[in-house]
């Protein structure tokens, strides 16, 4: 009988998660670096391969990959949505551009195919909005002038992720240009199908699914987003997609409710998740990837600094807040790893797991580092510049006289 | 976008995600703010004066300790103004007159009791049982039973009372 030892496994692992939660806390460190380091010790070639409950953690990370989407459209209304795209779509671009490009050329420089390349684009593109957004509340930020702009940068980033992850199912599933333009064009329909819904009955799908009745609310949501997912997954877009397109519909009392009966489900299944990542990725080809891994630390803890610093100078925020906004959304994680799962399940680069990993722990770990140096780095840079603008000054007062 | 009370500016901003964060300048120059969350939570936040766009304090409340923080900052603001209120209408009087059944002025309209021009308080509204007639004019007939809502001073009202009684 094996039921005796799924149950023991499970409960290994999930009780060693809360261990590893625990210790992240803390050090006051996101536990997803922690959670990857688990899945790889327990898989193909770790220290202790799990065995029989491969297939349950499988369809639990699945679900997990659900609920952070699903949890990530309620976390928005589609108004929101409208007015962050039309007041920030300038740095939003030069967002994806700026990040997607190390990805992107890593990719081209290692010769991977085209599928790991768009992976590999999407795996350095996104900033952890989940580390993002505890780091603002530990740090005390929320009042500050820039967080507005860095919480609008996150808004379209999870927008472009809804665009994105259809477009990666189509090209990691081999189509050609036709198909896969057909399920681009479903995707990007279905996207904008849901905002319109959202915007214009949304009170409709709400009295739906409303129930004052916490038990019923929290199976209607679930099981609205299985089934919808489910359904985007036969339409050949990303089960991710049709989740994050329920969240986005739900709005008002329901989404409130909804996420607070949620959130914990999601952090279940999401640790869940990761462990998955880490399982179905082998750690005895990391040391090989780690130096490209470090490359590109390196590089998008600056085009993110950048991004930020000029989002934030678009907005009138003054030099410091510049510096503070550049450095808060360096933390990669959680849909990073969505990103390379997504490929990465399909086999598409050997590589593409190993480096996403490495590259996912380094960010996880370095991100909230640099966002706690942001006050004194604020500081000095802040100083400087204020210095330069008054010699400026004196100088062009000089000259005038 | 602002939100005035008075001659305050405050500003509305939103955070997507979060909720909606209100501050304005003090008259001290100070800049203070409230994040709102969309669970009840909320921040009371104190800017630097030194940078504008930081704040150097954060003071995060239930829903319930905001609520009494704010009873404590608004409570004397509301004494004040009721004190206030008290001191503009104290030589001011309200009281409720009846019409006596088979009084002289059963049948009467309203402009016949002169009341403004000789007691100079006057009838702001009457009181006909279902029904209240607010700001009646001169040309309102007057029954028996009827209760007049009078506003004047203390003498007048006393004088209005004496010519109904008539």
């Amino acid at each position: 009988m094996h039921d005796g030892i799924i149950l023991v496994e499970l409960g290994a692992v999930i009780f060693g998660l809360a261990v590893l939660g625990r210790v992240a806390g803390r050090f006051g460190l996101s536990p997803i670096p922690l959670y990857l380091l688990a899945g790889l010790a327990f898989g193909k070639g770790g220290i202790a391969p799990l065995s029989t409950s491969e297939s349950f953690v499988e369809v639990g990370a699945q679900i997990g990959v659900i609920l952070l989407l699903l949890l990530l459209g309620l976390e928005y209304t589609a108004s929101e949505l409208v007015t962050n795209l039309r007041q920030q779509a300038p740095a939003g671009v030069m967002d994806i551009v700026l990040n997607a490009a190390p990805g992107v050329a890593i990719g081209l420089i290692l010769g991977w195919s085209v599928p790991a390349v768009v992976a590999m684009g999407g795996v350095t593109y996104a900033t952890s909005s989940g580390i993002t957004a505890k780091l603002l509340t530990d740090l005390g930020r929320l009042g500050n002038r820039e967080t507005p702009i860095v919480l609008s940068l996150l808004v379209l980033e999870d927008l472009t992720m809804a665009a994105y992850l259809p477009i990666l199912a189509a090209v990691v599933a081999g189509a050609g240009l036709v198909s896969g333009a057909i399920s681009l064009g479903i995707a990007l329909l279905a996207v904008g199908a849901a905002l319109v819904i959202a915007l214009r009955f949304g009170r409709v799908i709400n009295k739906l699914v409303f129930s004052g009745d916490n038990e019923v609310l929290l199976l209607g949501v679930f099981g609205l987003a299985l089934l919808v997912a489910g359904f985007a997954t036969e339409l050949q877009i990303s089960d991710a997609v049709g989740a994050f397109l329920v969240g986005i519909a739900l709005s008002g009392k329901v989404a409130e409710n909804a996420r607070a009966l949620l959130t914990p489900l999601r952090d279940l299944f999401a640790a869940v998740f990761f462990v998955f990542f880490g399982l179905s990725t082998d750690p005895t080809k990391i040391p090989a990837v780690l130096p490209a891994a470090i490359a590109l630390a390196v590089v998008t803890v600056l085009t993110k600094v950048v991004v930020g610093w000029w989002a934030a100078r678009r907005a009138g925020v003054g030099p410091r807040g510049r510096v503070r906004a550049g450095t808060i959304i360096v933390s990669r994680g959680e849909f990073n790893i969505v990103v390379a799962g997504l490929a990465g399940g399909a086999a598409v680069e050997p590589g593409l797991a190993p480096l996403a990993a490495a590259y996912v722990m380094l960010m996880a770990v370095i991100g909230p580092l640099i966002a706690r140096l942001g006050d004194p780095l604020a500081k000095a840079a802040g100083r400087m510049v204020e210095r330069r603008e008054a010699r400026t000054k004196a100088e062009a007062a000089v000259e005038t006289n | 976008m602002s939100i005035s009370g008075e001659d305050i500016e405050v500003e509305e901003t939103k955070l997507p995600g979060i909720g909606l964060r209100h501050d304005f300048m003090t008259r001290r120059g100070r800049r203070v703010g409230v994040v709102s969350h969309r669970n009840g939570r909320r921040d009371l936040v104190l800017y630097d004066p030194d940078d504008p766009d930081a704040c150097i304090s954060t003071l995060v409340l239930s829903s319930d300790e905001a609520d009494t923080l704010a009873e404590f900052l608004g409570a004397r603001r509301i004494t004040e103004r009721l004190a206030n209120l008290n001191e503009q209408v104290s030589s001011l009087h309200t009281d409720r007159l009846r019409v006596a059944n088979g009084s002289r002025y059963d049948g009467l309209r309203l402009g016949d009791t002169h009341a403004r021009t000789r007691t100079g308080s006057s009838i702001v509204a009457v009181v006909r049982k279902p029904e209240a007639f607010p700001s009646p004019d001169p040309d309102f007939v007057l029954h028996g039973g009827d209760v007049l809502i009078v506003v004047g001073t203390a003498e007048g009202i006393a004088g209005l009372a004496e010519i109904l009684a008539e």
